[in-house]
């Protein structure tokens, strides 16, 4: 037995990428980080803004109209009962799921890497969310006995039906966007309180100042701080999983062929967190360009999130072919008719934008050319998002559109209603995020502070 | 001096000292915000509270307690249909002449009532027992089940006036359909308002045998 002695393990040592290139120190950091947030919005942004204020306005039109006219005015009908209000729900839960995993399971591996994009992302999981929770509330139809969903006693002796997936998913969703926004919060105390002393007006002082909750940056707050934010990783993470395991439980605790699998827990994981990745790099590539932060959100910072993405995309592919396997394995007649009628039935158009979007268009980051290119990985990721969100229509819509019997077959179509609401919910998802861009540092500056050189000034010491 | 250097002190923080307490403070008003306004929709707008005691003045005075308490008619002399249909009717001015064509025919209030009778214009009686249009509610199925009338509307034969007793809320409904027992009588004791049977859930047991009562509780079964 042959021992290694410390000098060699040193030396095995594997000399990683810089996090943070363009040798910045603590000072310039902190500067080329607040700064959006100190000084006056550039004219993209406000033209950003206007643009999403009035795709806000047309969703909030559309449901006031909704509302109005009653849920006639969706394309739902028989037999396709669930249309475009569960596809949205579905496609953005799952948008909302790279943020979180990002914040928290990398955290937990001591991913280093995750310092520059976790609050950026954490801000996208919170508002993808948001735009997701909207979906059901009103599909339920008569939005006003919402409250119906919480155990509140009432004179009606009415009792939420706990054996309901559709319940779980409520409580699955409410508990993740709460365990999200604490997570997130916690973490931008530090640079709120930075902000904060940096402020130029009194008025800016204590609005940031009230966020900030007294944050001093002495030792003890540090100490409470890294307690809460582990405690919370620790929270979180079985919340990545969870959520849309139960997702996918509203379709699979049914016994509707094509919704009936098992395969629909990891799968549905696994999607989201590929859509989720992809909506940031989405988000990534344009913000740090516009905001000139490429020496922050670096390219090896892009690659690892395609290398994600690219995995997370073969796993959705393995589960697509694995559904055809179980349907003719499963020598059942019907669950073979719902796949062979997926992939070459009336909706055959969605179900292949979906294969050449989702499985097809990852492959290319196998290189490592394509890995790094800002243009390529900027579509890629633009498909995987159209191709996600068609996974849903495919789910939902094929399987319902064509029941047991033949005369129950139908063919849905979204109305005029459908689209714009759908429109409208990224009004809602990119105001939030436009305004988190110019009001809160996009980057835990303090995070990355402690992954530059000075932060380990000696780092031959063990 | 020293008043001085705490006032320097004092200006280098955003906020007074007193603010330190505002998080609990808000912590506290939402937790008691919130169970507060459960317990307000729960307590003071439940049908208990709101609906009970409704005693509408009527048109004309009619008093069951004099009809039903001392003259001892039946209810189903006036409200004829309740064991055959759905809707327990009002009885038309015809049923009141069948005796106050002679009875006390100088009274004020029989004036109005031959009035009524004389025009064909009805009396508008003030319905005191509504039950909301998305629910559906039959009479005949719970008379001949063995409900009886004072299961629901009380004792209407000591009532100057008309008075809502039970809540009619959707609790109250589910809370029989899931214990009938306690309220089955023979059927030939439905209308009789002071008939209590000595051991009422093992004679209600019986009975829901021997007439094959089964309430349903799904929703379709009220909400048709």
């Amino acid at each position: 037995m042959t021992y290694l002695t410390d000098d060699q393990i040193v030396k095995e040592e594997v000399i990683r990428k810089p996090l943070v290139t363009g040798a910045y120190d603590f000072k310039q950091l902190t500067n080329v980080v607040s700064k959006p947030v100190e000084s006056k919005p550039p004219s993209w942004w406000l033209i950003g803004l206007v643009c999403s204020l009035s795709l806000l306005l047309l969703l909030k039109a559309m449901l006031v109209y909704l509302v109005w006219e009653g849920v006639g005015v969706w394309g739902l009908n028989n037999p396709v009962g669930w249309g475009f209000a569960i596809v949205n729900f579905v496609f953005w839960v799952g948008i909302g799921h790279a943020g979180t995993l990002i914040s928290a399971i990398l955290f937990l591996f001591r991913q280093k890497w995750r310092t520059a994009i976790n609050r950026f992302a954490e801000a996208m999981t919170i508002f993808a969310v948001m735009a997701a929770g909207i979906f059901p509330a009103f599909h339920i139809g008569r939005v006003w006995v919402a409250y119906w969903l919480f155990p509140i006693p009432n004179s009606m002796a009415m009792w939420p039906n706990f054996r309901s997936p559709l319940l779980w998913d409520v409580f699955a969703v409410s508990t993740y966007f709460t365990v999200s926004l604490l997570f997130w919060y916690v973490g931008l105390i530090p640079d709120i309180a930075m902000i904060r002393d940096r402020a130029k007006s009194k008025i800016k002082a204590k609005v940031y100042g009230i966020f900030a909750l007294g944050w001093r940056g002495a030792n003890r707050h540090w100490q409470h701080y890294e307690k809460a934010y582990l405690i919370l990783a620790a929270l979180a993470t079985p919340l990545v999983l969870s959520v849309h395991s139960i997702v996918s439980f509203d379709f699979a605790v049914s016994q509707l062929p094509g919704w009936h699998t098992t395969i629909f827990p990891p799968y549905f994981v696994a999607g989201a967190i590929f859509s989720g990745f992809s909506m940031v790099v989405t988000l990534m590539v344009l913000a740090r360009i516009l905001f000139k932060m490429e020496n922050i959100m670096t390219i090896h910072h892009l690659e690892c999130m395609n290398k994600i993405i690219l995995a997370t995309g073969m796993m959705v592919g393995y589960a697509y072919g694995m559904e055809f396997f179980m349907a003719w394995y499963s020598a059942y007649e019907y669950e073979a008719f719902a796949f062979i009628n997926r992939a070459f039935g009336p909706y055959s158009w969605a179900y292949w934008i979906m294969i050449s979007c989702n499985v097809i268009s990852p492959q290319l980051f196998w290189s490592k050319k394509c890995r790094t290119s800002i243009p390529i990985m900027f579509i890629v990721s633009i498909f995987v998002n159209i191709g996600m969100w068609f996974e849903r229509f495919v789910i939902t819509v094929t399987s319902l559109h064509r029941d047991f019997l033949p005369s129950s077959w139908g063919y849905y179509s979204p109305t005029w209603v459908d689209v714009c609401t759908f429109i409208g919910s990224f009004g809602l998802f990119f105001t939030m995020f436009l305004l988190f861009l110019k009001f809160l540092p996009m980057i835990a500056i303090f995070e990355v502070k402690a992954v530059l050189p000075e932060a380990n000034p000696h780092p031959e010491d063990h | 001096m020293e008043q001085e250097q705490e006032k320097e002190s004092n200006n280098k923080y955003i906020f007074p000292k007193w603010s330190n307490s505002i998080p609990k403070l808000i912590m506290l008003l939402v937790l008691g915000g919130l169970s507060s306004i459960v317990f307000v929709f729960w307590f003071w707008f439940s049908p208990k509270n709101l609906e009970v005691g409704y005693e509408p003045e009527q048109p004309i005075p009619y008093s069951h307690k004099l009809h039903v308490g001392e003259l001892g008619i039946d209810c189903r002399y006036c409200h004829t249909n309740v064991e055959d249909v759905s809707h327990a009717n009002i009885p038309s001015t015809d049923t009141c002449m069948n005796c106050h064509s002679v009875i006390k025919t100088d009274s004020e209030h029989i004036k109005k009532l031959k009035k009524s009778y004389d025009t064909g214009e009805p009396i508008p009686w003030v319905n005191v027992h509504m039950l909301p249009e998305y629910s559906y509610f039959n009479h005949s199925r719970h008379v001949n089940s063995g409900v009886g009338c004072v299961s629901c509307h009380g004792r209407i034969d000591q009532m100057e006036v008309v008075r809502q007793v039970e809540s009619l809320s959707m609790s109250w409904c589910l809370e029989c359909h899931r214990e009938p027992a306690k309220n089955i009588r023979p059927l030939d004791k439905i209308t009789d308002m002071e008939w209590v049977a000595e051991d009422p859930i093992a004679l209600g047991e019986n009975l829901i045998k021997e007439y094959h009562v089964n309430p349903k509780e799904n929703c379709s079964t009220c909400h048709r």
